[in-house]
């Protein structure tokens, strides 16, 4: 009877390192340095289960063993100044037999030098935002999973919570630097397959960098608690060769024109409330729920409020450049005018908010320059 | 003069709810400490349960993110501040003065204090779940400026219950050390004092140096919200990661604080149950003040990923790795007590041989986290978790469980049912392995931690962890029942309780007079 716990702790130990290394353990990742951690990883790991293996060994020994139901007479020793010191110094020397493979590693990581590409990404509740330096490429990327699916009322897809509506996309073989910051609490981008993880903290830029050697896409999740959706702030990293990375720039630069010349147009009611409901959905229901009404002492709710209801400049004061010191964030960088100009005109005519007002894109444009 | 003293002497405890308010001695306030803790313990169990309840399936079910953040924050804090802590200071106030042969702890009005300011503390931090913005919802480890500037109003509330726990804490840590230092019987040299009573003398003065931290961090936290300061913001020209330097300096201690004593208690069991004495008792000494000491350089770790300068990095990593040194020998001289002895195996032995080999799988896991480049991979996902769960459940809850039941003899007069302890014990041991250790894997597998819903890949083992949760949370009424049963009746004990017992405390009849010792015992 009194053996059972020690061997069910060890058929846990065994049988949980073989999975440990068949499906989940540590990802081997895409870039040099993520396979030199995942190395790392394995040689501490096995050094654990080593000396795991004697001291437990021996204890199971003397459970066995040196029991009172078998006779087993205890024995006077209680103290040997040469063991004691022997067992001080043995784990002192293994200790710094990983060291030095963890400071060669270490040191490479920080090298942030020679970069190829500069990615600023800012970290906001709850999206992240790229900006390709001296690209002229901005986007934000946020959250794909649809709310269905999260409340259980659809089947789950099967990048359920890792897929966004941008995807940060990197050319293969290159030296990417990313610059880490944030826009209101801290944040962490982690990607596993680039063995990146930093924190992106308000006020401060950090520094990381990769080079991804294998095209394809690569999932990963904000790591730091962040606030409510802190779940829901996924990153997806598409790693191109680099004429197809090429192109895709061209890509979004044209589309970003294109959004431009949308808003000269004039715009009707009826499609700006359904692009602004678009936009409301992806930004503001999280907190402002779908009723509108918010979260009572945590978020203000819009349906019939003061500011949905009053003067429309205050109100798209407040939408893009947010209220310093509350959740609020500015979304004039986030959104076109196009979007911004609907989902505004949206929150003034939705849940019986019946103001008739239309906020026009070109307005919005006018503002943001 | 000598007539009163003479009368006072000998009364016994007051009676009615009088005895429990005003009391001063240390018996009382040791029994109201592990009852609070224990009531803690379940209200911060239920809420883990309602965690894993959430995160049984992937999807949103029971509760909403923002309860699922206050719920992991409050666990968090009840299990450190309501639970752990005081079961720690209980177990001290019950057993120092007996272990070193006083009749009492030294500043036993003091001690009363110490006690009741808990209750209020706890009460104004559980009475933020009821208010307008609810309960604060930022972690344990509450950074800013999600703590502050984004905080609910309730954060306020939280801020002063913080202070009420560490004054708390402070005043329990100096009585410890006065009576320690002061009250020990004729001829108890300090390299005669049981373990137990050493580890706690180390864990008092870890606790004078940090407590102020916290109350500084959270003080900053205040002025920052109340009075337009800029401790920790960016924007007013602050700084983010000051608060979590602040915070950890006094975090890392804090952890040790949490497992010093169990060491303490483990050192005790061992040996009587295996009839042979403490191997290294010297080593066993050096090696906890070491960890004491080393604890204050290496606050780091927990910030590995903030984005310190390299030699910064470099420096915590060695120094972090350093305290696997001082832990594996107390491992080691754990194993050594063990072996050529005559064990048998009741229920605090079991518990105690399940915390050295659970603490130990914590103790590598720990150790894996120290090696800073690896660490950017495991940080701040389930395999953290996993770690601190190793060390803190079946590390520093068990053995204060081990302790209660060998202790439970002496202080009730009673044995507890044995058959019903290893009961307790294997549902125990069982539902804490199956609820943390799937929590490695999935933490390798990238599940970032303190999130309400999670991809599908991690979807097999948090149905494991879950279900273990239920079966080790439900196993804690068994002890419940069991400790009740005890105290009402049982087989009488004798002094000794234990064949293989050894110390001042077991000479002295069970259950313990109310006065422990009215003439110092000689100690040879
Ligand atoms: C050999 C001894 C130990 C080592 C080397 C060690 C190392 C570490 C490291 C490096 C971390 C940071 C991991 C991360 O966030 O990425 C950590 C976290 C933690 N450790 Fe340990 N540890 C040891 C023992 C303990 C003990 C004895 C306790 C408490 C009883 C403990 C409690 C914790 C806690 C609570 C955290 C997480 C704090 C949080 O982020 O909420 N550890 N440990
Ligand atoms: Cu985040």
């Amino acid at each position: 009877m009194q053996r059972t716990p020690l061997g069910i702790a060890a058929l846990l130990l065994i049988s949980g390192h073989a999975r440990a290394d068949w499906e989940v353990n540590l990802t081997r990742g895409i870039t040099e340095i993520s396979r030199e951690v995942y190395d790392l990883h394995m040689i501490i790991f096995w050094i654990c289960v080593a000396i795991g293996v004697v001291v437990f060994g021996v204890m199971l020994w003397s459970v066995i063993y040196h029991r009172k139901s078998r006779g087993a007479k205890a024995h006077n020793f209680h103290e040997n100044v040469l063991v004691e010191i022997t067992w001080t110094l043995i784990p002192f020397v293994i200790l710094i037999a990983m060291a030095v493979p963890a400071t060669a590693t270490l040191i490479k990581m920080y090298d942030n030098t020679e970069a190829e590409l500069d990615i600023q990404v800012t970290g906001y509740q709850w999206k992240w935002r790229y900006q390709y330096l001296g690209q002229d490429v901005d986007f934000f990327s946020s959250l794909a999973t649809p709310r269905e699916q999260i409340n259980n009322t659809s089947e789950k897809g099967e990048h359920y919570l890792l897929e966004v509506d941008n995807p940060l996309v990197i050319p293969a073989g290159k030296k990417v630097r990313f610059l880490l910051t944030a826009n209101d609490v801290i944040h962490s981008w982690w990607v596993p397959d680039l063995a990146v993880k930093k924190d992106a903290i308000p006020g401060f830029i950090n520094e990381a960098w990769a080079i991804a050697d294998v095209p394809g896409v690569y999932r990963g999740q904000c790591a730091e608690l962040c606030g409510k959706d802190h779940g829901f702030m996924p990153i997806v990293v598409e790693v191109k060769p680099q004429a197809e990375f090429e192109a895709w720039l061209a890509e979004v630069k044209q589309a970003d024109q294109a959004k431009a010349a949308a808003a000269e147009k004039s715009w009707s009611l009826a499609e700006l409330m359904e692009t602004g409901e678009e936009v409301y959905n992806k930004a503001c229901l999280a907190c402002h729920q779908a009723n509108g009404e918010g979260i009572p002492g945590a978020f203000p709710g819009l349906k019939n409020s003061p500011v949905a209801l009053g003067d429309p400049a205050a109100h798209i004061d407040i939408v893009l450049n947010g209220k310093p010191g509350t959740a609020m964030q500015a979304f004039r960088d986030q959104f076109s005018a196009v979007e911004l100009a609907a989902v505004i005109t949206y929150e003034r005519n939705a849940w019986g908010n019946k103001t008739g007002d239309i906020i026009a894109p070109a307005q919005i444009a006018a503002l943001k320059q | 003069m000598n007539t009163s003293v003479a009368a006072t002497h000998h009364h016994g405890p007051a009676s009615g709810i009088g005895r429990w308010l005003f009391t001063t001695n240390h018996k009382d306030i040791g029994t109201l400490y592990l009852w609070f803790s224990f009531a803690m313990f379940l209200t911060g169990g239920c809420m883990a349960l309602m965690i894993r309840a959430e995160l049984f399936q992937p999807g949103l079910q029971l509760i909403q993110p923002e309860f699922f953040n206050q719920m992991t924050t409050m666990h968090g804090l009840i299990m450190v501040f309501g639970a752990v802590m005081p079961a720690f200071v209980g177990l001290a106030n019950w057993m120092i003065p007996m272990m070193v042969g006083a009749p009492d702890m030294a500043l036993p009005r003091m001690n009363n204090w110490s006690f009741w300011i808990l209750p209020f503390a706890f009460a104004m931090m559980l009475s933020t779940l009821l208010m307008e913005g609810g309960a604060p919802n930022f972690g344990w480890t509450f950074y800013a400026p999600l703590s502050t500037t984004y905080a609910p109003p309730s954060v306020t509330y939280f801020i002063f219950a913080v202070h009420m726990m560490g004054i708390s804490s402070i005043m329990g840590a100096i009585n410890i050390i006065a009576t320690i230092l002061n009250l020990r019987a004729p001829g108890m040299t300090m390299m005669k004092l049981p373990l137990f009573v050493w580890t706690w003398l180390i864990t008092a003065f870890l606790l004078i140096a940090v407590m102020p931290v916290l109350a500084g961090v959270v003080t900053m936290m205040l002025m920052d919200i109340h009075f337009g300061t800029s401790f920790f913001n960016a924007a007013g020209g602050g700084d983010p990661v000051l608060f979590q330097h602040v915070f950890w300096f006094f975090g890392h201690p804090e952890v040790y604080i949490m497992i010093l004593p169990a060491f303490g208690i483990v050192s005790e069991i061992i040996p009587t149950f295996a009839r042979k004495k403490l191997f290294g008792y010297a080593s066993m000494v050096y090696a906890t003040a070491s960890i004491a000491l080393l604890s204050f350089i290496v606050w780091v770790h927990h910030m590995f990923t903030v984005g310190l300068p390299l030699a910064g990095e470099l420096f915590f990593m060695f120094a972090t790795m350093l305290i696997a040194v001082p832990t594996g020998v107390k491992v080691f001289n754990w194993v050594a007590t063990m072996f050529r002895g005559s064990m048998t195996f009741e229920t605090p032995m079991l518990f105690a041989l399940a915390f050295v080999v659970l603490f130990t799988i914590g103790g590598f896991s720990g150790l894996m986290l120290a090696i800073a480049p690896v660490d950017f991979q495991y940080h701040d996902t389930y395999f953290v978790v996993a770690h601190f769960h190793y060390v803190l459940v079946p590390g520093a809850v068990f053995a204060i469980m081990a302790g209660a039941y060998y202790w439970l003899p002496k202080w009730c007069g009673n044995y507890y049912n044995e058959t019903m302890g290893k009961v307790h014990f294997w549902c125990s041991f069982i539902g804490v392995n199956i609820t943390f250790f799937p929590m490695h894997f999935i933490g390798l597998a990238g599940m970032p931690r303190r999130i309400p819903d999670y991809a599908l890949q991690f979807a097999d083992f948090n149905a494991v962890a879950s279900v273990g949760a239920f079966i080790f949370g439900f196993s804690q009424l068994i002890f419940l029942y069991n400790v009740i049963s005890c105290i009402r009746k049982g087989k009488p004990a004798s002094a000794r309780v234990w064949e293989g017992s050894h110390g001042l405390e077991w000479t002295v009849a069970s259950p313990a007079p109310y006065h422990s010792f009215s003439e110092p015992p000689q100690v040879k």
